[in-house]
């Protein structure tokens, strides 16, 4: 049987994928967020899953305002990167996993989630961008790739609880497809950052902070949070946070929290990364949890010394 | 269905039932710019172009002047004018500091110290109080 064994959450900041293409990981600005996920690279290298289901929301690039699925699922073959207005990102195809996709499909509608079947799909950095974070830039994504699409963008999103639980019916779905294959889900987005209007560039690190704590060990706090907690507390486009709670769903209630990351800012937003196990999978401690906040060209002692302590 | 408290949430516009549908045809013609065919077309003449769209002359207005925060109130959605943006060679962040009327420097700092605390940024009032 195939099997749901670590689930990855990132941000998914177009600007990452932009820092990539255009080779500026070295650069002050950047270094620090891309050596918060040099451990995850090598970790997720080992675990070498066969297919990863990457539950993401499509920023109007695959859907307009003509079709608003709540709930997508990635059927097809391929997934081409789409053009978000500056050209699509010189990154591979990404190779979808029609058969588990399809099967899971059937399983999350009959256990009474409404999924969409979308069999043609141009996929956008909140995608893409993940992928890079985790595997770099190879020729070609060692990893088939299940899309999950949430939508975030139109009000109202699904609920906390709503994704919580489809996360635990993908699980289902997963563990009766008749197949050897290890999977891994990764729940991208958030966290906090707002970006539209006269309050842009809101972060709440306390807020961020407070939810990667519950988040492993004590989801069910956050289930409830109401979208306007996210929206007030996290900013507008906090709301993808709820995208993190359907990786949660899918994973035992004893995962365990093998690594974390904060990092602030990545243009906009806050960057949040955690890596969690099933108990089944023997444990590999990576780094010690790491927080950054980057500083390059600013004089602030308190500031430095923030950045180093954490 | 509720959309009640995010009215207090302070610079900040829901994009609920009643702004997709003023600003369906705003965000479509956004859509659009996804192309690079269409993206030189419009470049080429932005009148003609917006003039496919039945938008009203304000939308349309407050896309030729580059009203970033205009083109919210009338409905536009930040995922759909940031396509705008992008063919403009903007970044994302060049129009978030335009929308809090900051300078590039000014809010590229600001970021770069944390960004924006949610202290006194939680409620209209508080922005009321502020002046």
């Amino acid at each position: 049987m195939a099997r749901i064994v670590a689930g990855v959450a990132t941000s998914h900041v177009p600007a990452i994928g932009a820092a990539i293409d255009l080779g500026k990981t070295g650069e002050a600005y950047w270094q620090p967020l891309f050596r918060g996920f040099e451990p995850s690279k090598k970790w997720i290298a080992e675990l070498a899953p066969d297919v990863v289901i990457l539950v993401y929301n499509d920023h109007a690039s695959a859907f307009s305002l003509e079709v608003i699925p709540t709930f997508a699922l990635g059927c097809a073959d391929a997934f081409p990167p789409a053009d978000e207005g500056w050209g699509a990102r010189p990154v591979p195809v990404v190779a979808g996993h029609p058969e588990l996709a399809w099967h899971m499909a059937q399983s999350l509608i009959l256990d009474e989630f409404d999924m969409t079947i979308v069999n043609k799909m141009e996929v956008d950095h909140g995608l893409t961008v993940p992928l890079s974070l985790m595997f770099g830039q190879p020729e070609a994504w060692p990893v088939k790739v299940i899309p999950l699409c949430v939508n975030v963008v139109q009000y109202p999103p699904p609920t906390g609880h709503r994704c919580y639980m489809l996360g635990k019916a993908v699980r289902r779905a997963v563990e009766s497809f008749d197949r050897n294959l290890r999977v891994a889900i990764f729940g991208t987005g958030g966290m906090s950052h707002q970006l539209q209007g006269p309050r842009a560039g809101l972060i709440n690190r306390a807020f961020d902070t407070a939810f990667l704590d519950k988040f492993t060990a004590d989801p069910q706090s956050l289930v409830k949070l109401p979208h306007l907690d996210y929206v007030r507390e996290a900013g507008s486009e906090g709301i993808e946070m709820v995208m993190w709670l359907i990786m949660r769903g899918a994973l035992d209630d004893d995962a365990k929290e093998i690594y974390r990351f904060y990092h602030v800012p990545a243009s906009n937003t806050a960057v949040g990364h955690l890596i969690l196990e099933n108990p089944g999978l023997p444990q590999r401690p990576l780094a010690a949890a790491q927080e950054t906040t980057s500083r390059p060209n600013v004089a602030d002692p308190e500031v430095a010394e923030e950045s180093v302590a954490r | 269905m509720s959309t009640e408290g995010f009215d207090d949430v302070p610079g900040t516009i829901l994009f609920d039932a009643e702004r997709s549908r003023q600003g369906y045809h705003l965000n479509m013609f956004c859509m659009s710019l996804m192309s690079a065919d269409n993206r030189a077309r419009f470049r080429a003449d932005e009148r003609a172009y917006l003039a496919q769209y039945p938008m009203t002359p304000a939308q349309a207005d407050a896309v030729l002047r580059r009203d970033w925060n205009g083109m919210l109130e009338l409905g536009g959605n930040i995922y759909y004018t940031a396509k705008l943006a992008a063919c403009d060679g903007l970044s994302f962040q060049h129009i978030a500091a335009l929308m809090t009327g900051s300078s590039q420097d000014e809010y590229a700092a600001m970021m770069l110290a944390g960004g924006r605390s949610p202290d006194g940024n939680r409620s209209k009032s508080e922005w009321k109080q502020r002046g």
